[in-house]
């Protein structure tokens, strides 16, 4: 039996207190990118009870995405987009999602990240999360950004950090380890810097800011 | 004298382009914080760098 709308948000009350819970469901997050980082992420959030996600990229799910990614064998093949929203709605049957099956571009971004008020940047390519990154900054000064760089390979979990780099940007990871130099992307690693992202992400909506 | 990275450089009165024409940085990849403040990419060119400035240049790795 699925719990009523009521007993789930109580039940989430009682973990995080009817204070920073109702700034989580009154919340919408973009999650640009739904793979090892965005995909953590958005269960990370969904599962926190943040009321509203869009959900954001263009690829299906592919046999190489399995190991650290949130989809099911029997979803390959299938748009991202549309695999997580199943998986999430599984998780959290009452969070509101908004899907975009279609590449972030500088034309298109104002547009698939209206209503956001934390974008979170999840792309693996640098030249995207470069692009997202100062375009969300210059042009879109009343939203945080949580964006990430550098989690490739088997380092150290301890490496993996969050710095605040300006009073709306955040940044996670190690800073160095890139996917073509370092040849993987573990599982582990790169669930450490989404879980730093989707934890950054909750603590700024609750009013929890970083020095 | 300007910190980059936490490094102190003697570049005051270059421009943040100038300055990124002496590294080894891939514009594409970064995004510059001078001061607390995000650098417009359309304004490298014309950010003179002064006395006392602090900046952090972010260049991101890839993998996600």
């Amino acid at each position: 039996m699925i719990p009523t709308k009521e007993e789930w948000n109580e039940a989430l009350f009682r973990r995080h207190g009817k204070d920073v819970q109702e700034k989580l469901l009154s919340a919408t997050v973009a999650v640009c990118g739904l793979g090892g980082l965005g995909s953590n992420i958005a269960v990370a959030l969904a599962r926190a009870g943040v009321g509203k996600l869009i959900l954001i990229d263009f690829d299906r799910v592919d046999i190489t995405n399995l190991h650290r990614q949130q989809y099911k064998a029997n979803q390959i093949g299938k748009y991202k987009t549309e695999a997580l929203s199943e998986n999430l709605k599984e998780i959290a049957p009452y969070i509101d999602l908004v899907i975009h099956t279609e590449r972030v571009t500088e034309e298109n971004t104002a547009y698939l990240l209206k209503g956001a008020d934390i974008v979170c940047e999840a792309f693996d390519n640098a030249e995207c999360k470069a692009m997202l990154t100062n375009l969300v900054l210059e042009t879109m000064p009343d939203k945080f950004l949580v964006a990430a760089s550098g989690m490739a390979g088997f380092g150290s979990a301890n490496s993996i950090k969050t710095r605040r780099i300006t009073s709306k940007f955040y940044l996670c990871g190690d800073g160095e380890s890139d996917v073509a130099e370092k040849g993987s992307l573990v599982s582990s690693r790169v669930m450490l810097c989404a879980a730093h992202q989707a934890h950054t992400i909750l603590r700024v909506l609750a009013g929890e800011f970083e020095t | 004298m300007v910190k980059i990275n936490g490094e102190e450089l003697n570049i005051a009165g270059k421009t943040v382009a100038e300055y990124l024409a002496t590294t080894n940085y891939d514009p594409k990849r970064i995004a510059v914080e001078r001061n607390g403040d995000i650098v417009p990419k359309a304004q490298y060119s014309e950010t003179v760098l002064k006395d006392g400035d602090s900046l952090e240049i972010v260049s991101f790795a890839g993998g996600g």
